[in-house]
């Protein structure tokens, strides 16, 4: 209790409401906003986030990050189109919906759903942090390298047909992040003699380019669309109600988002995939899935909705970002010196409680911004997709340069945004250079710090939680070669069924060889030749 | 008609085999320059040394892009790659643009610039009328306002503000 008293002391200050108020309103509209995700706005608005205090700063990024889900439902249900990545599954079942006439229900089911799943998360975790506060402590250098190595194994394995290219993507992180003055023997890497490499490249340079320029770039590019609004009549309070009547659905969903969060890497996809499935697998009408059913968007609303303060779990306690969003907001800890890892979670657990608490309240004021002001919302989603890159295109200039004043940021800015560009227009991910070159930072240090004590290469797993991490490790690398072979088997069945073109006899004989070579191959063989000369002696 | 890999394949088939083979080139350039672009340290665990992890992110580039480019079901450029080709150049316009805005405002300052800059590019995507001008310009004032004025993030004042006459030309530097 004292605890959470005075974690509430930390939340009253007029900035830190302001701060709750941006974040919340600016991210659904961000949200809302098919084009713009919460990763565009998070990467915009880090460096002006650095001369706040560091409640304040990451209060408004997690407002962005937690509040863009619920706007990122709007025109999903009502156009089709997701607002952010995250609400795809929402269209499932949100615009069959629409389609029938009930976009008041859908959005209200949406808005009330993505409510109990934010909250959920929030309490659970408020609950378990101090289990989590025991257990950060028992990871040292080694426990945290291996930790990270996990997480990006596991944003690599994620990416299911894509794994080789999103971990080189991954190895491309890790090598831009050693880039520049190597901080212990003080030795210059792949500077090629340039002053602007000495410093390295900075994260927010690279942030801002794959994921704000290159939006702003796909988005100018782009044709407009027309979008059809259909009108909203009604209040919108007929969503609580109805969520009431599926209290299971509901927490096994949000159950699975706040696991799904914790985990480095997995995030909001799995868990909304996971509770998808459940709810379906369970629902006394599973036919109504995909085709507006109430059960499904409940599903996909919550799970995703107790994700992003499960996210913060690994920052918090472990320093270890797992996605994209949480990977920016680690910079901002950074900037403060405040160092997040399991001595946050030891000495500053009231800083932690209220990061929850903001997010609770930011859920609270989200709903009621939502079901006051959905009806002027939706214009938001009008705005043509051009003009939006030219908005981006200008914001991301204040981001890029405010941070040095330096012409050069915005020059490799740029080649990243292009970067990000080809990738995204050959549908290839770019978070995995994000989180290689966070993580690779993390595992360079600590593994230099973990090997100092290490005399042979079984002591670095000789601790109980590295050997458990190493043993997760070796499951997932495991699963995912199971996995590769069982498609490839898969593919191999399809080529041989769909194959037209004739097949050679050389090729028939090859592949009958092991029948022809068996005994009973022989012996039928040997039957047929008997027949054959019994009918050619009759001639 | 497209084989069973191909059409396993995630994503669009323009542009993949390019935009591999150029990733591996590179990862193998980058890497041939390992010896010279970083040092070895006498007396340090393999680990601690200052070319490890370079090793092992252009080793991962190589290796991992490596096998991406060899299990690609394409082993020919077509057209259509280098239509996208075509089609990553054009970006190059919107480059220029964003640049020519980061090399005017030190010179003529933020808002003048950004009040320029946001309706002229959004007269070139063809947005011409009165509505979506004004919009524009409200949109560049906002940020201005929004960034510089109230949230005091550091962009410094243009050249030009310099020939302002004494508190607006303070005013001019520090806000707008």
């Amino acid at each position: 209790m004292d605890l959470i008293l005075s974690a509430f002391e930390i939340l009253m200050r007029w900035d830190v409401a302001l701060a709750l108020l941006a974040g919340s309103v600016g991210g659904v509209l961000i949200g809302a906003i098919p084009g713009v995700g919460p990763a565009v706005a998070i990467a915009i608005l880090l460096p002006a986030t650095f001369s706040m205090d560091p409640i304040v700063g990451l209060t408004v990024l997690l407002g962005i990050y937690g509040s863009s889900m619920y706007g990122g439902a709007i025109p999903a249900i009502l156009i089709n189109t997701p607002g952010t990545a995250v609400n795809a599954l929402t269209t499932y079942d949100g615009y069959p919906m629409t389609a029938r006439g009930e976009p008041r229900r859908a959005l209200s089911l949406a808005y009330s759903a993505s409510f109990y799943g934010g909250v959920f998360s929030v309490v659970c975790l408020i609950l378990f942090a101090p289990l989590l506060a025991k257990v950060a402590p028992l990871f040292g250098s080694r426990e945290i390298f291996l930790a990270a190595l996990l997480g990006i194994i596991l944003v690599v394995v994620a990416h299911r047909g894509q794994a080789l290219i999103a971990g080189a993507l991954a190895a491309f992180g890790i090598f831009i992040q050693t880039i520049g003055l190597e901080p212990v023997k003080y030795s210059q890497r792949y500077t090629f003699d340039q002053d602007f490499l000495g410093s390295g490249i900075n994260l927010i340079v690279v942030v801002l380019g794959l994921f704000a320029l290159s939006q702003a770039f796909v988005l100018l590019m782009d044709e407009d669309e027309k979008v059809h609004l259909t009108k909203l009549r009604g209040g919108m309070f007929q969503g609580l109600r109805e969520l009431s009547r599926h209290p299971r659905i509901a927490t096994v969903s949000a159950s699975f988002g706040v696991l799904m969060g914790m985990i480095p890497g997995v995030g909001e996809f799995t868990a909304q995939f996971m509770s998808y499935t459940y709810a379906q697998k369970t629902s006394k009408r599973p036919q109504d899935f995909g085709n507006g059913s109430s059960e499904g968007l409940i599903a996909a609303e919550t799970a995703n909705n107790a994700v992003p303060a499960a996210a913060m779990v690994p920052l918090l306690a472990l320093g270890i970002p797992g996605e994209a969003l949480t990977a920016m907001m680690l910079s901002v800890f950074y900037v403060h010196n405040v160092v997040p890892g399991p001595a946050l979670f030891q000495n500053r657990m009231d800083f932690v409680v209220a990061l929850y608490l903001a997010l609770l309240i930011l859920n609270v004021l989200v709903l009621i911004f939502l079901l006051m002001a959905t009806k002027s919302l939706i214009k938001v989603v009008k705005i043509p997709n051009r003009f939006l890159g030219v908005c981006i295109l200008t914001l991301s200039f204040v981001g890029v340069y405010s941070l040095r004043n330096s012409a050069t940021d915005c020059v490799m800015a740029a080649a990243f945004g292009m970067i990000g560009y080809i990738l995204k227009r050959l549908s290839l991910p770019a978070v995995p250079i994000i989180l290689g070159m966070v993580l690779g930072g993390i595992m360079e240090v600590k593994l230099r710090a973990g090997m100092a004590r290490v005399k042979e290469p079984l002591d670095f797993i000789d601790r109980p939680v590295a050997f458990i991490l190493f043993l997760i490790i070796v499951i997932v690398l495991v699963a995912h070669t199971i996995r590769v072979l069982k498609d490839r088997k898969e593919r191999k069945e399809a080529e041989w069924q769909t194959k037209t073109s004739s097949t050679n006899f050389g090729g028939l004989m090859l592949r009958r060889k092991s029948s022809f070579l068996k005994g009973r191959g022989k012996q039928v063989r040997a039957r047929h030749s008997k027949l054959l000369r019994r009918l050619t002696d009759l001639f | 008609m497209p084989s069973e890999r191909e059409h396993r394949f995630v994503g669009p088939r323009r542009g993949q085999l390019v935009f591999a083979l150029a990733f591996v080139v590179i990862a193998l350039l980058l890497l041939s320059q390992i010896t010279g672009q970083t040092r070895w340290v006498e007396k340090t665990k393999f680990v601690a040394q200052p070319r490890f992890w370079p090793a092992v992110g252009l080793g991962g580039m190589l290796l991992m892009g490596g096998l991406h480019l060899y299990l690609l079901p394409w082993r020919r450029v077509s057209r259509y790659d280098m239509h996208e080709v075509r089609n990553w150049g054009k970006v190059l316009e919107y480059v220029l643009w964003f640049m020519a805005y980061v090399l005017a405002v030190p010179l003529l300052g933020y808002l003048p610039v950004t009040l320029a800059f946001v309706p002229a590019l959004s007269w070139r995507m063809g947005y011409r009328g009165r509505l979506m001008m004004g919009l524009s310009l409200g949109f560049a004032l906002l940020t201005v306002v929004l960034f510089k004025s109230l949230l005091g993030v550091k962009i410094p004042g243009g050249a030009i503000y310099e020939y302002l006459p004494g508190a607006l030309r303070s005013f001019f530097i520090l806000y707008l």
